[in-house]
Order: structure tokens, then sequence, then C-alpha cells
């Protein structure tokens, strides 16, 4: 049996994998994809601690961030495609409009 | 329904706000006079109703609603119509209707013209307000709104300097008054606990002890505000240039009615004045040092309209003098006289002016009789009636107050009075006989368009010549048991007039005696006119050079408003300026401004943070994440 400390390192490297897309990357479609590498670096951490510790509530946890994520991505997605739109551009760093 | 009366004029004042422009002259000129001869017929109506009324009832309130109501204060809109009031409210709205009429003829060619009576409405709703009201407060939005509608009216013709000057000074010399009206009436409710009429006369006398401290100082304070807007010494200055108002606001609001409203409010005061015998001796003293004052200075004037303003002066400190020596009777009776007399030789002088072309100064006219037959008959009414020539209406009431002043033991101020009588007679005629006598000395044009007023001029003129010849005779003296003025007074003043009663001590031979010699002394002051001015003309010039420095004092108006101006106009002015220099352009600018700099700097700092790219902002949020992170596992 894999011990809980490998899965638990794979989820904070898949953390910290999914900040530092979110931080360099341009591309808000990457950037998007990242935040979901994140979401499902906690879900990781969930599963692995509801196995260690014998309880099914993590696995439900699991269930409602994989709903949120879904909805989340619907709705950022008609943002990107209606920024898209607008400017022809992705690329979060050409959209500064709100520069003080 | 006494709302009425003041009611009316206003009403003319919003429909000539609302549609006077699509009147026309002709209906701006109707509404006005309609206005306050619609005002007159109620107030005469009330009044009769109120001498029906049985004499020890002759009070009605008329309660329009209460105003505020603090705690144990409350302040009511109710008007009072008693003897007092009545006498008001009718001269008021009577002298004031002619004169609305006069105006219509006299403002005729004024581009103004509706502006024109819109003030004139509003300065008689005001009046109304003042004189009828039944509570210091309400008096109080009277005078103010008095106040305001004189500013409006000297600074009628805004585009000449010295009238924008006058009317300001007018304004500001009047509050100095006015600071001591407020401070009189917040201590006079401070004691008293209230600020109604009736019920402060009712404690009055339980809660001031006689001569005490509190009530000399309530009434000095309410008397200096009766100063500034009588006119009296010290605060008089602001008459005499009030003269740059068009000539029909001379009459109503600078001789008739608002300066009046002193000698009014001492006279509705008078039982708190007779608590303090102290503030008595000082009214009848300023009153009889301003008769004198302002005439001696009137001598010398060259201006006709500066002549009558210093001689309005001269006769309200007569007023004040009789409220005084506690003869109030006798200086609400001369108040009456004065309003019509004075207002006639105001209006005589307008036609005289308006007959010129504008033309105001003495040395230029000359010779007007024949030209001006109607002008001339009634100025010539108006000016026997001020000398104090039987039976004219001045000399009946002049002569009460000399001989109340005598009976009262004011001996100096008796004299003083008698002084200024002499002065009167001889100023006035000087007046008359420059203008209407002697050789023309016309300028070319003047003479050219020279033409007798039209009547809608001369019969305001006329009408008032009649009640300056008739109206002295509601007073005459030696009557048993007072006179008709007077006993029609009684229920106001009763009780208070224990110099009346001295008055009727004097034995009869001792009065005629002192009417006698109030005549002769004025039959000498007209003697002396005609004899300097007519028949020996080279005398004038001759007594100018023999006193020439007292012509020159009289000439410069003794420099009072040179020594004003020296110390206390330039005192205020350099005190505001040294405060606007160092505590309005540092302290508070620099505060103000100082804030402003602190923000921006800050605001400086934090706009490099929003640099609005979506990178920047995860980024910090990222490290405030971690190191919230960081301090939880510390802990």
């Amino acid at each position: 049996m894999i011990p809980i400390s490998w899965s638990l390192a794979l989820s904070a490297v898949l953390f910290v994998i999914g900040v530092i897309g979110v931080l360099v990357r341009r591309n808000a479609l990457v950037i998007f994809m990242s935040i979901e590498l994140m979401l499902n670096a906690a879900n990781l951490a969930f599963v692995a601690f509801s196995r260690d510790m014998q309880s099914l509530d993590g696995q439900v946890f699991v269930f409602f961030v994989m709903t949120v994520a879904a909805a989340e991505v619907a709705v950022g997605l008609a943002i990107i495609v209606n920024m898209f739109r607008l400017r022809e551009t992705v690329f979060v760093d050409e959209i500064n409009l709100l520069k003080g | 329904m006494l709302w009425l009366i003041p009611a009316l004029p206003l009403a003319a004042v919003l429909l000539n706000l609302l549609v006077g422009g699509r009147l026309g002259r002709k209906g701006v000129g109707w509404l006005a006079c309609g206005a306050v001869g619609l005002a007159f017929l109620v107030a005469l109506r009330a009044v009769l109703r109120l001498a029906a009324l049985p004499e020890a009832q002759r009070t009605v309130t008329d309660t329009v609603y209460t105003w505020m109501r603090v705690g144990d204060f409350s302040a009511d809109v109710s008007f009072l119509l008693d003897p007092l009031s009545a006498v008001m409210a009718l001269v008021v709205t009577g002298v004031g209707f002619l004169i609305h009429v006069y105006s219509t003829g006299y403002m005729a060619h004024d581009a103004s013209y509706r502006r024109f009576f819109l003030y004139l409405n509003l300065f008689m709703f005001a009046m109304l307000t003042l004189v009828m009201a039944d509570n210091f407060l309400l008096m109080f939005v009277g005078w103010e709104g008095v106040g305001l509608c004189s500013y409006l009216l000297i600074g009628f013709w805004y585009t000449r300097p010295s009238a924008a000057e006058a009317g300001k000074k007018a304004f500001i010399v009047n509050r100095i008054g006015d600071v001591g009206f407020i401070l009189g009436m917040l201590i006079l409710f401070a004691w008293g606990g209230s600020l109604n009429y009736a019920r402060l006369f009712a404690v009055a006398p339980h809660v001031f002890a006689v001569g005490s401290t509190v009530i000399t100082t309530a009434t000095l304070l309410l008397f200096l505000g009766a100063t500034g807007k009588s006119a009296q010494l010290p605060l008089y200055t602001w008459l005499p240039d009030a003269m740059e108002g068009p000539t029909p606001v001379s009459a109503l609001i600078h001789a008739a009615t608002m300066v009046t409203a002193g000698v009014y409010m001492v006279a509705r005061t008078h039982v708190l004045f007779q608590l303090a015998p102290v503030s008595l001796q000082t009214v009848a003293w300023i009153g009889a040092a301003t008769a004198v004052f302002a005439a001696s200075i009137g001598l010398a004037q060259n201006d006709i309209k500066r002549v009558l303003a210093y001689s309005t002066v001269s006769q309200l400190g007569y007023m004040f003098m009789a409220c005084g020596v506690g003869a109030f009777t006798a200086g609400i009776f001369h108040l009456m006289t004065h309003a019509f007399f004075k207002a006639l030789l105001f209006l005589g002088a307008g036609s005289v002016i308006h007959a010129l072309s504008d033309e105001q100064d003495l040395r230029r006219m000359g010779g007007l009789a024949p030209r001006l037959p109607w002008t001339h008959a009634t100025m010539l009414v108006a000016t026997l009636a001020i000398a104090g020539i039987p039976p004219f209406a001045g000399f009946f009431s002049k002569d009460e107050i000399l001989s109340s002043a005598f009976a009262s033991g004011n001996t100096a101020v008796w004299i003083l009075g008698l002084a200024g009588v002499v002065m009167t007679a001889f100023y006035m005629f000087r007046l008359y006989i420059l203008a209407f006598r002697g050789q023309p000395r016309l300028s070319h044009e003047a003479e050219h368009h020279l033409h007798e007023s039209p009547p809608s001029m001369i019969v305001p003129l006329a009408v008032l010549a009649a009640l300056s010849v008739l109206g002295g005779l509601v007073g005459p003296p030696m009557q048993e048991g007072g006179h008709a003025f007077a006993r029609w007074l009684a229920p106001v003043f009763a009780g208070g007039e224990h110099a009346a009663a001295a008055h009727h001590a004097v034995p009869m031979a001792v009065e005629w005696g002192l009417i006698a010699l109030s005549v002769v002394v004025a039959l000498a002051g007209i003697g002396l006119a005609f004899r300097v001015y007519l028949q020996d003309p080279g005398a004038a010039t001759r007594l100018r050079e023999r006193l020439s420095g007292l012509h020159r004092t009289l000439l410069h108006k003794y420099w009072v408003d040179e020594l004003y101006d020296a110390t206390a106009v330039r005192f205020v002015h350099g005190t505001a300026r040294s405060f606007w220099r160092f505590w309005d352009t540092k302290v508070v600018d620099g505060a103000v401004n100082g804030v402003g700099y602190v923000f921006e700097g800050f605001s400086a700092v934090l706009r490099l943070f929003q640099t609005g790219f979506v990178g920047t902002y995860a980024l910090f949020f990222t490290l405030g994440v971690a190191a919230l992170f960081l301090h939880l596992l510390r802990h």
C-alpha cells in the first residue's frame, strides 16, 4: 500500500505546478487549466485522507468539488469566449483596462 | 380674517412673480395697488369692528398656525389687532396705498417697473407682519423682512455704485441694531419665559423688579435695535444715504413706515420700559439729542432729499423723546401725523425731481411755484405741518410731545426739543423758498422739460395734504379726560401713562403758555428763513461767510461718516483682512490642501500595485495566502 505521504507529496507538487501555471502563463485557457490542476490536487489530497482515515466524508467532498469545477468551467469558458469576441485575444496581459 | 391684511400684498407678490410678465405695465400697477388698497379696506373693516367692542375687550388675535413648539416655548404665526396695531395697520396700508398709486406715475418710464412693485408689495407684507404680530418672534420676522426690502429698494438702481453702496450700508448698520434686538429678546425669554406680548407683559411686573439690571439691560438692547431701524444716534448714518433709492421708496420706507418701527416697538413694549427708568431716560435723551443733531445738519444740506432725510431722523427723535418721557400716546400720535406730512414732503420732492428731469440740488431750483401749482400748494401744507403751525397736523402732535416733556420734569429735554422746533421751521422753509420761491436757477434743459406731474401723482399728494391738515384734529390739546386719539389708545397704555397724568396736572395757563411759546418759536424760525433766503438775497452768503467754520461742519455732517470710516469700518476691514491673510489662506486652506497632498502621496504609492495585469493580482493573492499559511503553521 502506498503511504499517505506519497499521495500528499504528489498533491502538493500538482498544486504548485498549478499555481506557477496561473502566475506565469499568459493564455487564459492555460491559466484555466492550471486552476483545474489545483482543484484536482486538492481532490487527490481529499481522497488520500479519506482512505487513510477510513471515512467517506473526503470522497463526498471530492464530488462537490468536481461539480463546482464543472460549473466554473462552464462560466469561465463563456467569459473567455466573450472576451475573445470583444478583444480578439485570450492573452491576459493585453487585457488591462483596470489599470489605475 | 386678520391674516388677510398681510396676506393680500403677499398674494400680489406671488402673482407678480408667476404671471407678472404677461400682465404688462398696466396690469402690474393695478395688481400692486389693488392688493394694498384691498388690504386697507380689510384693515378698516377690522378696525371698525374693533371700535364697536367695549373698551376693555379691544384686543383681537387671530392664530393662523403654531410655528414651532419646543418644550415650554411656543411661537405662533398669530396676528393681533388692538388700538395700537390698528393705528399702525391703517397708517401703513393707507399711506402705502397712496404711495403705490403715486409710484405708477413716478416709475412709469423705468425699465424695472415690475421688479419695483414686487419689492414694494413684499415690503407691505413684511411691515404689516411687523405691526400686527402678537409675539416678538413674528415681529422680528417682519423686522428683518422690512430690512431686506429696504436694502433691495435702496439699491434698486444697482448699476449706480453709490446706490449699491448705500443699500449695503443700510443693511450692515441695521445688523448692529438687530444684534441688540435679538439679545434683548433672548433675555426676555430667559427670564420671562415667553415671547408672546400678552403673556410676557402679564408676568413682567412680577418677574422683573423696577430698575433691576436685567430689565434695564433687556430694554436697552431692544432700544439699540430701535436706534438701528429708526435711525437714531449713533446708528442714524444709513438713512441719509438711503436717499439713493427711488423717491416713493424714500417716502414709504424711509419716512412714513419702516423707520417708525422702532418707535412702535418701544411703544409696544412700554410695560417693560416703564420697569426700567434708566432705559426710559436714555430713550428720552437719545431722542432729544438726535432731534437737535439731525436738524442742525439739515440746515446746511443742498440735496432736497437729504434735507428731508435729516428732517426724518430729527422727527423720529421727537417720537423717541415722547416715549422716553412716558408719553407713548404723543409718540404714536406724532408717528401718525409725521407719516402723513413726511410722505407728502417726499412725494412732493419726488414730483419736483420728476418735473426737473432728475435734478435734486436745491441750488439749481427756485421759482417753481407758478409752474408746478399743485405740487407747490401741497408742499406748502406739508411744510407748515412739519414746522408746527396750527391748525396743521404736526402742530398738535409736536406740541403734545413738548408739553409732556415739560410736564414730566425733563426741562433739559424740553429745551432741546424747542431748539429743534426753531431749526425744523428754518430748514423746512429754507427748502421751500429755495425750491419754489425767488428767481429760477434752473439749467436750460430742465427749464425746457419743466412740467406738472400726471394725475396719478397729484391725487395722492392732494389726499395726503388733506390728511396733513385734518390729521391733527383727532388730538386737540386740553380735553377733559384726554383727546379722542388718547382715549382710543388708552386700553393699550392703560395705567402706564404716568406722564400723561402729570401732564393734566399742569395748570391751564401754563399749557397755553407752552403752546404759544412753541408757535412763536416756530414762527421765528420761519421768519428768519424768509428774511435770509427771500427778502435779502445776499444775507445767506454773508451768513455763510461769517459762520464759515460752523457751516463747513454742518455741510460735512459733523464728519460722522468720516469718523465711523476711520474707526469702526477701518477696524473691521483690517481685522477681516488679517484674518483672511493668516487664518483663511494659511490655516484653513493649508489644512484642506495638506489633507489633499497626503492622500495624493499615499495613492501614488498604492497605484503601483494596480497594474491591470491579472497575473500580478494572482501573484499578490498567492503571496498573501502563503503568508497566511506560514502564520497559521507557526502557531
